[in-house]
């Protein structure tokens, strides 16, 4: 850390400066504007104060929403986390079949959100879907459409059947890092596999690692496209997370002083996690 | 041990092919639909197409309604990956180089334009755009998605610069370069690699979102994703169509995956391996 100083390093960064204002603080203060005022759709507005932001966390259909997201970044984290640690140890090192590997995990990343609804929406239904048809012959009752357990079900499946790979792909670039003396010194002092992974393999993805429970957390805790193509929000409002209900309130309502006090209340949520993130990130590399 | 670590192997190669085959196995659903008629996927149930038909992707191709979806959502794409990329690299190199006043503050306020949901951002920038001329064009959404796309840049191109050693400018200073021929002849040549991984992240990021490219277009920019609602008709849903127009949203990811495939483990760890 022995970077010098030097403050014209602004005039680099203006650019970036310049172009993401335009697009964050612009729109920011739009959303500050409507969260405090009132009105009746003719262009005239009334200041409101603080009741939209009461009203928000006063409101029951948002807390409920808020808890199910909660419940479905828990869930997938506890899920995508291990599995993509578990995937990333057994994934080839080197040679055509590692570069295979890589190819088809890295697909389901670059499918549209809403391509990936649609793919599950296809595979879960009873009557022409993989999933759903094997299911029922099967004898399960299983119904996404109707059955909030099953909505759910499929909205995670869906979630690691998209997400894990990232984790793992993470995992895995930890992984590669490792020299081969590390193994080999283990080899020598008889070390049993489990603390192979304790003391030397987890250790050195620890920084990845970190890095994939951010995004995955921040992108979980975003979720819109691909539960809303896939049930909607539905069945009833059993998976109507905090981004769809936002948009149902924005666009689908036109209730912007909520809305927009939503948005803020939302994002500064989300900024207080990822802060806490980022700190803890920023002190583990300088403790390295 | 020998025959603990061969027991590893055949137990890995069996776990990753079950995977592997949860990956694909969705996908190759879609790809079984897409080839099949609307009566023959209402009708029977088969694991493969029996009379494979290519008149789904027949009805996308020649019609413009429906291509013209791909090329708006790739020309948004192309245009947003050039602007993130030429903005972001002369920030990663301050961010890797030099202290300045507020640069962690400034740092981590780029990232929370990362982690801000885009839910938030979509009524005002509709307005904005509207207000501005800018609605239903391919810069808007270009612009747009420069909100996640330039942070995230900056962060894995400050990763991989800072893997080249700084005596490298210094030496180059010394030898009479000035910052923008250095910069341009000898440092982005050392992150090639880095620049086409953070390119490959920006082309990723945009050509995926789809809930501001909606909301920012109607006509003459529709991303092709938002075309695919179409098939919802009076009629009934067209799977066949929805599954060929999904196949094809597949196929511009793959082939970029193919070209960084080497680098895609170290850029989805932002450089920082």
């Amino acid at each position: 850390m022995d970077k010098p100083v030097n403050n014209r390093a602004w005039f680099l960064v203006l650019p970036v400066l310049a172009l993401v204002a335009f697009s964050a603080i612009l729109p920011l203060m739009t959303v500050v504007n409507y969260s405090l005022q009132d009105t009746f759709g003719n262009n005239q507005f009334f200041w409101a104060g603080l009741e939209w932001f009461e009203e928000v966390i006063h409101s029951d259909r948002i807390r409920a929403a808020l808890g199910r997201q909660i419940i479905f970044s828990a869930t997938i984290l506890a899920i995508e986390i291990p599995l993509g640690i578990f995937i990333a140890l057994n994934m080839p090192k080197k040679g055509v079949w590692a570069s295979f590997c890589l190819v088809v995990m890295a697909l389901p990343l670059l499918i549209p959100w809403n391509v990936v609804g649609t793919i599950w929406q296809v595979f879960g239904r009873v009557d022409i879907g993989l999933l759903g048809y094997t299911l029922t012959k099967l004898g399960v009752s299983y119904n996404y459409v109707n059955d909030p357990v099953a909505a759910w079900i499929t909205i995670i499946v869906m979630d690691v059947w998209h997400w894990t790979s990232l984790v793992a792909l993470l995992c895995y670039a930890g992984l590669q890092s490792i020299p081969d003396a590390y193994y080999q010194a283990a080899r020598i002092d008889q070390a049993s596999r489990w603390k192979v992974f304790r003391y030397i393999e987890l250790p050195k993805m620890q920084g990845v690692l970190l890095i994939a429970v951010l995004l995955r957390f921040m992108d979980s805790f975003m979720i819109y496209t691909e539960p809303f193509v896939l049930t909607g929000g539905g069945p009833g409002n059993a998976t109507t997370f905090l981004s769809i209900d936002l948009v149902k309130m924005a666009v689908g309502q036109f209730d912007l002083g909520p809305a927009a006090a939503f948005s803020l209340i939302y994002f500064l949520v989300i900024l207080l996690i990822s802060f806490v993130f980022y700190t803890v990130m920023t002190k583990e590399g300088e403790a390295l | 041990m020998a025959a603990v670590a061969e027991s590893k192997g055949r137990g890995s190669a069996l776990v990753m092919a079950v995977y592997l085959l949860f990956l694909m196995l969705p996908i190759y659903w879609l790809l079984n639909m897409s080839l099949k008629t609307n009566r023959e996927i209402l009708g029977v149930f088969s694991l493969w197409p029996q009379n494979p038909t290519l008149d789904n992707y027949r009805t996308i191709l020649t019609d413009p309604s429906w291509y013209m979806g791909y090329v708006n959502s790739l020309t948004y794409v192309v245009m947003n990956t050039a602007i993130s990329i030429t903005v972001a690299l002369p920030a990663a190199y301050a961010f890797s180089r030099y202290r300045f006043l507020g640069d962690k503050h400034l740092f981590f306020w780029l990232l929370t334009n990362r982690m801000a949901p885009a839910a938030v951002f979509a009524l005002p920038f509709f307005q904005l755009y509207s207000s501005i001329g800018l609605f239903d064009t391919h810069i808007a959404v270009a612009l747009a998605h420069c909100l996640f796309n330039v942070p995230l840049a900056v962060w894995i191109l400050e990763g991989f610069m800072s893997g080249v050693p700084r005596e490298i400018d210094e030496t180059a200073y010394i030898d009479g370069y000035s910052f923008p021929r250095f910069f341009v002849r000898i440092f982005m040549p050392l992150i090639a690699s880095g620049i086409g991984v953070a390119a490959f992240f920006c082309f990723m990021f945009s050509w995926v979102e789809l809930l501001l490219s909606r909301t920012l277009t109607s006509v003459n920019a529709k991303p092709i994703a938002a075309t695919m609602t179409r098939t919802v008709s009076a009629s009934g849903l067209d799977w066949g169509v929805l599954a060929a127009a999904g196949i094809l949203t597949i196929i511009p990811g793959a082939l970029v995956i193919w070209f960084v495939r080497n680098y895609i483990a170290k850029g989805f760890a932002l450089g920082r391996v």
